[in-house]
């Protein structure tokens, strides 16, 4: 009887590895498409305000104007170019030329050196709010730094404004790549995980395939475990790879160890793959399996895990949603991994949050699946 | 058994209280149209439905209580054969060798056996994806034998399969019942199958009509078929006139004759049918199983598309005869695949002319060209005396398509899919409402105008469709695979109405792989591999391979014949 069953399951794996294997479209959403991912999201997507155009009203130069104007000129966060009138500064802001305007009012220096009103404006172009808060947030460097070495300079002490400190721990250099690569790796895992299973199941409905299979000795959960293996394969040599793109590639260092990270992905995968199964067990059409993977699947994936979007600034009732998001889980995981190590506080609550997902779904797709067409 | 399913919010019955029994080491057939509930008994049977009432037992055991025990050793073939198109015929035995569990030192006799039965020997390395309709089947056959079961039950397997290939499957599902005494449940919608089982369950409606040996089928009928042959009356008015006569329950068309059926074992009378207007000659024919069917049908009043008695009015008789297709040299490629080669015929104003061929034959491609949608690669072709390749539009203009599956809008309602096909072709004002009400009246379609069209029967969504392509008044008519899976209440229905619009000066062209369609056509092409094997009337193309042998030849038998010459001097090469 075991031999049996040994049997036939190892007929249907071998059966699934070389449909994956013929099928172009299951090696490039498993290989290609991370690859793709990674060099777009690391090259174009990125969250650093670099070169960003600012425009420069000096209303009266003199010294200290100068050398402030000079911090910026040094930066390489900003290309200022000098404008005569604040008027036209709009003007190119409107125009969207300038993301941001630096105002030095005549007073500049009388203002700076007393006490009480702000001695710059600051204009910063809110359209791209992400954009403004991160241009608002190195202009306060720069201003404080200037201040700083002014005053050192001088042997004045200011009282106001406070002498604020940056100091930015895990990711010194604040590159974005550094944390959106790993967070990335589990957006291409649920993608190869949930949709690509999601698919392939309908697939076999589609072309009839799954009837013939239900009426032969094949028990229910050897048809599981045999989408099951095979896509495991799949996903975890897709996620080797993405690994391999972002230290090699994107410099992202791995700070925690490898095995762990293989670890957590397996149970990640496990969770991505029984949700790509139960999905299968309610659409039997590869476009509606698909569409319904991309969106309970995919879009909280993206958007819902803290990837690119904190998750402590969401409203509280988004907030709770998240918790049913299992990349929320891994992306924790593995920006903790990446950047900061082996921390086992994170690491193995979400590990085990991500093992109870993945033993949820497998057993509701085992109970939904059925050896019948109803 | 009784079988209910919901679809889109409402219940609707796929069995009414069937009953029946397949017999040990015998072949029972479940012969229906479409929608006849032959597919919902062959799942019950493989235990995939559960029954909302009644039983199901499979060599003792109950499908329903205990599924997985009858699939572990029945052979099934579900429509579409179930193949894994992307493995090699191998790799899908292979797989269902394992499945089933036949040991490894059993395998490769068992693999030369099945091999050698359905002739795949030399394409197992072949993927499956790439093998022909015939060798799909056969392969679908093997799988579904692989374990040897005592029990086999085959869902449509010769539907769209050439008639050669036909044959050879029924050669192999009567090998395996006298020499290996299996028992073989089949389901099909070709009534001409009905001869070639040793029992048969004839379903209509859900329901069964009858189950019966074959030949007690036709055996009620004995007596009670004709063949009227008229002389100075076209054979369409001639059908018409006595398809009317009292007592006369079917009148087909079959080459120049008429064929019928009357209600008892006597012949019209001929001064009933022609009332001494043209000399007639009545001769007794032996049944056929269609006729016990008819009769079975009308008896029970049970038609998915009864009404309508009125034919087409001639719509625009202007009698001028002349060539309307003109078809030269025409050729098409897709990359280094040659699918039509060479083709050449014509067809004359108000002629019915037949595309025959399997699927894969290049039928739907020639269509295609014809009606513009696919440029040729090489020949000419024109249509009502335009030139497709200088006045593509105007052409289009001229003619009316109707599509093989229902392609309107099954959200609208009869009303709406008409206006919007009108102006679609540019009708406008009182002349759109005019076509509308036209064929509303002409294809009784007024009592479903504003349901929507997904709801009506298939005999009204096919006469929809044909409205739908008329409402311009077309000189030709395209009609793809016009009647596959109607009833043959619902098909006699529609040749009426198309008869009608030939005698009204509007040539028709048709493509089908049913061969009794065939003996519609005033003329008809063979084709098989891109090429025309054959052109001629259905009578001639019959009598040409008339013999000792084969004293009544059928279209089939013809069509056979002209395969297995075209084939016989390049036999190797395949």
């Amino acid at each position: 009887m075991n031999a049996r069953r040994w049997m036939r399951l190892r007929g249907l794996l071998r059966k699934e590895s070389l449909q994956i294997l013929r099928d172009p479209s299951s090696i490039a959403i498993a290989f290609v498409m991370p690859v793709v991912l990674l060099l777009l999201i690391g090259y174009g997507l990125s969250l650093d305000a670099k070169n960003v155009p600012l425009a420069l009203v000096i209303e009266n130069p003199n010294a200290e104007s100068a050398s402030f104007a000079a911090g910026f000129f040094q930066s390489p966060y900003f290309i200022p170019v000098r404008f005569g009138a604040v008027q036209d500064a709009e003007a190119a802001m409107r125009a969207r030329e300038v993301d941001g305007i630096i105002w030095l009012r005549s007073n500049f220096t009388r203002q700076m050196l007393g006490a009480g009103a702000a001695p710059i404006g600051v204009i910063v172009n809110g359209v791209d709010a992400n954009n403004a808060r991160i241009v608002e947030g190195y202009l306060q460097q720069v201003w404080a730094g200037w201040l700083a070495s002014y005053a050192a300079a001088h042997g004045i002490a200011f009282a106001e404004p406070l002498n604020v400190e940056f100091r930015v721990w895990f990711n010194p250099a604040v590159e974005s790549a550094d944390f959106l690569a790993p967070g990335l790796i589990a957006l291409i895992m649920t993608l190869t995980g949930a949709l690509l299973t999601a698919m392939v199941v309908a697939r076999e409905w589609e072309r009839g395939t799954m009837e013939a299979l239900l009426v032969t000795p094949a028990a229910i959960s050897e048809i599981i475990v045999s989408k099951l293996l095979p896509y495991f394969g799949l996903g975890m040599g897709g996620m080797a790879l993405s690994v391999a793109v972002t230290t090699g590639l994107f410099h992202v260092p791995l700070r925690g160890s490898i095995w762990l990270l293989m670890a957590a992905s397996a149970v990640f995968m496990l969770s991505a793959l029984g949700m790509g199964l139960v999905i299968s067990t309610f659409s039997k059409n590869q476009f509606a399996a698909g569409q319904i993977a991309i969106t309970v699947a995919y879009m909280p994936a993206f958007m819902l895990s803290g990837f690119v979007f904190d998750i402590a600034s969401m409203p509280a009732p988004i907030r709770v949603i998240t918790y049913v998001v299992g990349a929320r889980y891994f992306v924790a995981i593995l920006q903790s991994l990446f950047l900061a190590g082996n921390v086992w506080p994170v690491v193995l609550p979400n590990m085990a949050a991500l093992a109870l997902m993945a033993a949820i779904f497998i057993a509701v797709a085992r109970r939904l699946a059925r050896k019948s067409l109803e | 058994m009784s079988k209910s399913f919901a679809r889109a919010g409402r219940i609707v019955a796929a069995l009414d209280r069937v009953s029946f029994i397949a017999r040990r080491a015998l072949v029972t057939g479940l012969i229906g149209s479409d929608g006849s509930g032959k597919t919902t008994v062959m799942r019950l049977a493989a235990g995939l439905y559960l029954p909302n009432a009644g039983r199901i037992e499979v060599l003792g055991i109950d499908a329903a209580a205990d599924p997985q025990r009858v699939q572990s050793i029945i052979g099934y073939m579900p429509q579409r054969f179930g193949l894994y198109e992307d493995l090699s015929v191998q790799e899908n035995l292979d797989l269902h060798a394992d499945l089933h569990g036949v040991a490894h030192p059993d395998r490769p006799g068992r693999y030369a056996d099945l091999m050698h039965m359905t002739g795949l020997a030399p394409f197992t390395r072949r993927l499956a994806g790439k093998l022909s309709g015939g060798m799909k089947q056969k392969l679908g056959l093997a799988c579904a034998l692989i374990a040897a079961p005592p029990f086999l039950l085959l869902d449509e397997p010769t539907v769209g399969v050439d008639p050669v290939s036909r044959r050879e499957l029924w050669v192999i599902v009567h090998r395996l019942v006298e020499e290996r005494g299996a028992t073989v449940l089949l389901s099909t919608s070709y009534l001409d199958e009905a001869e070639r089982c040793d029992e048969v369950v004839l379903m209509q409606g859900g329901g069964v009509l009858g189950q019966d040996r074959p030949q007690a089928y036709t055996r009620r009928l004995e007596g009670r078929s004709f063949r009227v042959s008229a002389s100075g009356i076209s054979k369409r008015a001639l059908q018409e006139r006595i398809g009317r006569a009292p007592g006369v329950l079917d009148a087909t068309i079959q080459g120049s004759h008429v064929r019928i059926v009357t209600e008892r074992a006597a012949p019209p009378s001929p001064a009933q049918v022609a009332g001494g207007e043209f000399p007639l000659e009545i001769a007794p024919v032996a049944p056929r199983f269609e006729d016990s069917f008819i009769s079975l049908l009308k008896e029970q009043g049970k038609s998915a598309s009864a009404g309508g008695d009125r034919a087409i009015p001639l719509a625009r008789a202007d009698g001028a005869d002349g060539d309307v297709i003109v078809v030269r040299n025409l050729s098409r490629r897709f990359g280094d695949f040659q699918a039509v080669s060479d083709i050449s015929f014509t067809v004359r104003r108000g002629e019915i002319f037949g595309l025959l061929g399997a699927n894969g034959a290049g039928k739907s491609t020639t269509f295609r060209m014809l009606c513009g949608l696919l440029p040729a690669s090489g020949g000419s072709l024109s249509l009502a005396g335009l030139d497709l390749r200088v006045a593509p539009a105007r052409a289009r203009g001229r003619i009316g398509y109707m599509a093989q599956k229902f392609s309107l809008y099954g959200d609208l309602s009869a009303r709406e899919n008409l206006r919007f096909f009108s102006a679609a072709y540019g009708l406008a004002g009182a002349r759109r409402q005019d076509r509308i009400a036209w064929a509303l009246d002409e294809f009784a379609l007024r009592p479903f105008a504003d349901a929507p069209s997904r709801d009506l029967p298939l005999g009204f969504k096919q006469r929809l469709a044909l409205a739908a392509a008329l409402m311009h008044e077309p000189e030709i008519l395209f009609l793809d695979e016009p009647t596959s899976g109607v009833d043959p209440l619902g098909r006699r229905d529609f040749w009426r109405r198309i008869n009608a619009l030939a005698e009204g000066g509007i040539t028709v062209m048709v493509t089908t792989h049913f061969m009794d369609e065939a003996e519609y056509c005033d003329r008809l092409a063979i084709m098989s591999r891109g090429r025309i094997l054959a052109e001629s009337g259905s009578e001639e193309m019959r009598a040409r391979f008339r013999s000792a042998a084969l004293p009544n030849p059928t279209m089939e038998d013809a069509f056979v014949a002209l395969i297995a010459a075209a084939e016989a001097p390049s036999a190797g090469a395949a």
